[in-house]
């Protein structure tokens, strides 16, 4: 049991973890829906669900470093299924993998509220981070869609709220 | 050093991990062609592996999916098949139906249209009629049709068929009538061998078949000889088939008579429509040119020595009750020839045929021989609505041979109607003979007619022009 300091009322936050299984078995489930059942749900396309498995992960975990480590795996595997440049969903995730760790020490992630705010800013900070790399690094020249960025990160706050409770499930206290 | 590391592990790892996959985008970036065309480098493994690593999966679940999918599909389109199938039957069973209706419309037709030519052919006037029922037993062969008094049905018309004879009409209704069909007991018509030339009275067995017992045993009849009616009995037109000889046997009472029994033409059984004749005509020969009339004189004069020759300008001994109209002998109005050159015989005279129809055909005919002579006291004509029979014999100038049936006798007819025959009840057209001009009953001034002497020829002088 580990402790730190918080901005939460508690004086403890709860660190958690999860079994192998769950650890690699819901990143690749979020993978495959994301980038094989959208292909006949296209609506899955405004969900980012490996970047709500990023974010659950880390938050519940509230270690950096694993956190961080998941993200690039997850964003990697992400791009290769994609077949986009590898490196893109990468060094985003691990970026939201990084900073939903560091975040989840200091405040309390388990209110829905939170959890939709956290989301909501998690799902503009990926897009931001995922454009700057886009430009700067590939070079690519894609339009940026404000409006639906926009109704991504609500459509992703409003879905981990539900999905958040329903992995809560999954966690052990670590 | 160490506590460097520890103190800011979090950052390094960051670092360090980002660093890895910048420098790899970055390679992917440089060379976009091999990397992404043509798949050279690390991150080709990279990929290679991990689809490798889950093309099962997406196999699996692709092949799931369509399982799926197709299981639904299948079991929609079998649904869809059922319902499909189910209205296929009903159209199937609505195309039997109207099949059936179809054939039998068609069936229907053909017979009418046989009818129909067979009334163009033989008969003049006719009604078509519908048989609407039957008498429900063996014993007596009636059937109803669905034409009464209102369509100007009259008792004692004859009911025929394209194929033969069926009988004649027995009680009338206002709107329906009953038939006495030829196969019962109580139904006779004068028929004729077709071959042999023989002349019997047919009757009704009641089992279906039909009997000529009058035919002299000496006489040689063959089965399968077709009989027609001979239209003697002032009934049926003269001609129509009536069936086959179907047997040829001696007298059951052991008389000098053949037993000849035939089979109707007509499938009196399966009765759907009829024709009642109304009105009679027979064809004659139309003589043509000038000489018409010298002929048709000469041959009035040879059947008929009390009409030595054509007299042209004396008075119209019309003799009986027959009527005759202006309009029905040409002679009276030369400017209304008859072109047909037809024999017309128009049901309905009871001065013609006053007894029972069945009665007046057995009593007609004579099949012992000359026609009996009746109604010198007037019985015979009872008034009895029985089928009118006008004669008028014409030639293509319009001359009228014969006119009215007298006194006397009526060739096969068996009846003649004398000055005192009781009128029929039906209206009679309007007549110029006088009743002063009548020839007195039973006192024919012509011999007696041949057997085969036809009604036109009969007793009728030669009308007054």
């Amino acid at each position: 049991m580990s402790y730190a300091v918080s901005m939460t009322s508690r004086e403890d936050l709860d660190v958690h973890r999860f079994s192998w299984p769950v650890s690699i078995g819901i990143p690749l489930l979020a993978l495959f829906i994301q980038v094989f059942v959208s292909k006949w749900l296209g609506f899955i396309k405004i969900f980012d669900l490996p970047l709500l498995i990023t974010i659950f992960f880390a938050v519940a975990r509230r270690r950096p470093v694993p956190s961080l480590i998941t993200g690039a795996l997850i964003g990697t595997f992400q791009d290769v299924l994609a077949g986009s440049y590898i490196g893109l969903n990468g060094i985003a995730k691990t970026m939201v993998g990084f900073l939903a760790s560091s975040l989840g020490v200091r405040i309390d992630v388990d209110n829905p509220g939170s959890r939709f705010i956290m989301t909501f800013a998690f799902s503009l900070v990926h897009r931001i981070i995922y454009m700057i790399i886009d430009l700067a690094l590939v070079g690519a020249n894609e339009p940026w869609y404000w409006g639906h960025t926009l109704v991504s990160a609500v459509a992703n706050g409003l879905l981990a709220v539900v999905l958040f409770a329903g992995l809560d499930r999954l966690k052990q206290r670590a | 050093m160490e506590n460097f590391f520890t103190r800011y592990k979090n950052p390094l790892v960051l670092m360090a991990v980002l660093f890895i996959q910048v420098i790899a985008l970055a390679t992917q970036v440089k060379r976009p062609d091999n990397a992404r065309a043509s798949g050279s480098g690390g991150t080709r493994l990279i990929r290679v592996w991990t689809l490798t690593a889950i093309t099962p999966f997406e196999r699996a679940f692709v092949a799931t999916g369509h399982f799926f999918r197709d299981t639904w599909r299948d079991y929609v389109d079998l649904h869809n098949v059922r319902k499909q199938n189910r209205e296929l039957q009903e159209e199937l069973a609505r195309m039997r139906l109207e099949q059936v209706r179809l054939r039998a419309s068609a069936e229907q037709t053909q017979r009418l249209q046989a009818l129909l030519e067979f009334k163009e052919r033989y008969v003049g006037h006719t009604i078509a009629a519908q048989v609407i029922g039957s008498s429900g037993s063996d014993l007596s062969h009636i059937i109803s049709i669905d034409k009464g008094s209102s369509n100007g049905i009259r008792p004692d018309m004859a009911v025929i068929t394209p194929h033969g004879i069926v009988g004649k009409v027995k009680d009338v209704f206002p709107l329906s009538s009953q038939v006495l069909m030829i196969t019962d007991r109580d139904s006779s018509a004068g028929v004729i061998l077709q071959n042999s030339r023989l002349q019997g009275v047919m009757s009704g067995t009641g089992q279906g078949d039909l009997l000529v017992n009058d035919v002299m045993s000496d006489e040689k009849v063959d089965v399968g000889e077709q009989v027609v009616t001979s239209g003697d009995d002032r009934i049926f037109p003269k001609g129509l088939p009536v069936g086959a000889v179907t047997s040829v046997s001696s007298d059951s009472e052991g008389g000098p008579f053949l037993a000849v029994k035939i089979k109707p033409a007509a499938s009196l059984s399966r009765l759907e429509e009829v024709l009642i004749v109304t009105e009679i005509v027979e064809e004659v020969p139309a003589e043509a040119g000038a000489t018409g009339q010298h002929r048709a004189a000469e041959i009035l004069s040879q059947r008929l020595p009390s009409a030595s020759k054509p007299v042209d300008n004396a008075p119209g001994p019309a003799t009986g009750t027959a009527p005759r109209t202006a309009s029905q002998n040409p002679s009276l109005k030369p400017a209304s020839p008859n072109p047909a050159g037809l024999k017309k015989i128009t049901s309905g005279n009871p001065a013609a045929n006053s007894n029972t129809p069945a009665n007046g055909a057995a009593s007609g005919p004579g099949a012992s021989g000359p026609a009996k002579t009746s109604g010198s006291n007037g019985s015979a004509p009872s008034g009895k609505a029985g089928p009118r029979v006008t004669s008028n014999v014409t030639t293509n100038n319009g001359a009228t041979t014969s006119g009215t049936t007298t006194g006397g006798t009526t060739a096969g007819g068996g009846v003649a109607t004398g000055a005192t025959g009781t009128p029929s009840p039906r209206p009679k057209p309007k007549s110029t003979a006088t009743p002063g001009q009548a020839t007195p009953a039973g006192t024919p001034q012509s011999t007696p007619p041949t057997r085969n002497q036809k009604p036109a020829g009969g007793d009728a002088e030669k009308p007054p022009q």
